[in-house]
């Protein structure tokens, strides 16, 4: 059984504040969450189904469940990190093709900016997670996990950091049209190669901004979807991979993508040359590299001629990405850039995208998420969704 | 940066029942690491049952203690003191994560050999680190 067409997204919505140290992290849900049945033009007793991960309060469902009065019939708490809300997606289109809900409601928010979060800090998952004894004492930070990628993927294909400047290069000719994005100024090559290293080979500007905020979508299925007023997003394919470390039996320069791409793809009936559009996480210029090559929009080790000289520019480049600036310059909240990377597709295939970045005529669009650290264990999600 | 840096402060593993032994071989200077008897590989971290065939005939054995650098990164901002994480690939097989010290980032090249040393943590558990051989 397949999820093609079997539902659609018909609500999405981005918070616009980037600090919130005068709200709550169940408000800033419960915000999201309106705003995204504004959008879809749905009521709070239409929703049936309900999803979040570790970002939500308490016992997750049970304490957001509550705090928003929502009665449903199906909630999933399913958490891979950042990439959670793209496998939230899926599982939503799996249980409305089951029947167990028809309208899904996804909420993530965090406010890391006002509590003072840094991708430098040590990493914990705490002391019962059984590789926290063998990890926590070296120091793995968010930071020197990402750049222990980079730095491995330099020296078997030869990846430069002016490559991977490109990235962000790119994110930041996006940002400059948001005017919610955090970093708006666009920024050279070489403005990146000098801003200051961070953890070798990685510079500040390879990394992502640290924002507090949220966002929600809604899932629902297609008799719903089509009676409401606004244009048709269908989710054609998905798939999730997580990725750890085989036991000791480790290869950085792949990531999970190479499994929930190959999965989506199959899932949707299209191929990557297809994709007019793609929101790809980006925790890290790396980030984007890695599953741009495992995604197969190009050959794994190409990724760093792939996206230089502007090939991710939205009207000029070949493959657009993250037109909202990306977790790299727009907004990551809570940590977790999933949520934002799915509703800018969904902005994409509307046509509601920023004039200067909307790309013509989208009509198929890819997001993909990668949760928890890719030097170590990650998990990998892609959807692949369709104008109808 | 150079040998004459600040140590970093090392922070506590939790030790539990499972992974006690291996602390306890680390105090005395030996680094374990899982071996299967029903699929004969190497494991790493060491647990009890085997991650490749999940066999509980596992034993935790000494390694060799020395091995190749497979990637690094030295922190350099937004950390008390800086310092360089990496992964080491043993000579039997498996790669674990670990520190480099006693050596100068600037001259640590991927490939090169490296061996084990022990630091000790804030609760004075020993860590296996590495060095140039």
């Amino acid at each position: 059984m397949s999820i093609k067409g079997k539902a659609f997204i018909v609500g999405a919505f981005e918070h616009p504040t980037r600090k919130a140290p005068d709200k709550s992290v169940a408000q800033l849900h419960a915000e999201c969450a309106r705003g995204a049945l504004l959008d879809a033009g749905l009521n709070k007793d239409d929703i049936d189904g309900y999803f979040c991960a570790g970002d939500a309060p308490g016992l997750g469902p049970l304490a957001m469940v509550d705090y928003m009065g929502l009665r449903v019939r199906h909630v999933d708490s399913t958490d891979t990190g950042g990439s959670s809300y793209l496998v939230h997606v899926a599982h939503a289109a799996q249980a409305i093709a089951l029947g167990k809900c028809n309208v899904a409601l996804i909420t993530l928010a965090g406010r890391p900016r006002s509590e003072g979060s840094s991708g430098t800090q040590p990493r914990n998952y705490g002391a019962s997670a059984p590789d926290t004894a063998f990890e926590v004492p070296y120091g793995i930070s968010t930071a020197n996990g990402y750049a222990m990628v980079a730095k491995r993927h330099m020296h078997e294909f030869g990846t430069t950091s002016e490559q991977l400047a490109w990235i962000k290069v790119a994110a930041s000719h996006h940002a400059q049209h948001n005017p919610d994005a955090m970093l708006r100024e666009v920024v050279t090559v070489e403005e990146v190669l000098a801003s200051p290293l961070i953890a070798d080979p990685l510079h500040r500007l390879d990394c992502c901004v640290v924002s507090d905020g949220g966002g929600a979508v809604i899932v629902a299925q297609p008799e719903i979807a089509k009676s409401l007023r606004r244009p048709l997003v269908k989710v054609l394919g998905a798939g999730e991979a997580p990725k750890g470390q085989h036991g000791g039996k480790i290869d950085l320069t792949t990531s999970g993508a190479a499994w929930s791409g190959a999965a989506a793809f199959a899932e949707a009936g299209v191929a990557p040359r297809d994709i007019q559009y793609a929101s790809i996480y980006d925790s890290f210029t790396i980030t984007v590299l890695m599953q741009l090559e495992d995604l197969g929009f190009c050959k794994k080790g190409d990724g760093g001629r792939f996206v230089a000289d502007g090939n991710l520019i939205a009207g000029s480049g070949k493959l657009p990405f993250n037109t909202d600036g990306g977790g790299l310059c727009n907004n990551h909240p809570a940590n977790r850039g999933g949520m934002t990377k799915i509703i800018e597709a969904v902005r994409q295939l509307r046509g509601e995208a920023h004039p200067k970045v909307q790309v013509p005529g989208c009509t198929l669009a890819l997001a993909q998420g990668t949760g928890g650290q890719l030097g170590s264990r990650h998990g990998s999600a892609t959807i692949i969704l369709a104008r109808e | 940066m150079s040998t004459q840096q600040l140590e970093r402060k090392i922070p506590a593993p939790p030790i539990n029942a499972e992974n006690q032994r291996f602390f306890d071989a680390a105090k005395q200077g030996r680094l374990l690491i899982g071996l299967c008897h029903a699929c004969e590989k190497y494991h790493f971290y060491p647990r009890t049952l085997c991650p490749f065939c999940f066999s509980d005939r596992t034993e935790w054995t000494e390694a060799a203690g020395t091995g190749i650098l497979y990637s690094f990164s030295t922190s350099v901002r937004g950390v008390p003191v800086p310092y360089t994480i990496a992964y080491v690939t043993l000579d039997e097989g498996i790669t674990m994560m670990t520190n480099i010290v006693d050596a100068d980032p600037a001259k640590l090249e991927i490939g090169q050999r490296l061996k084990v040393v022990f630091r000790e943590a804030e609760d004075g558990s020993n860590i296996a680190m590495f060095t140039n051989l």
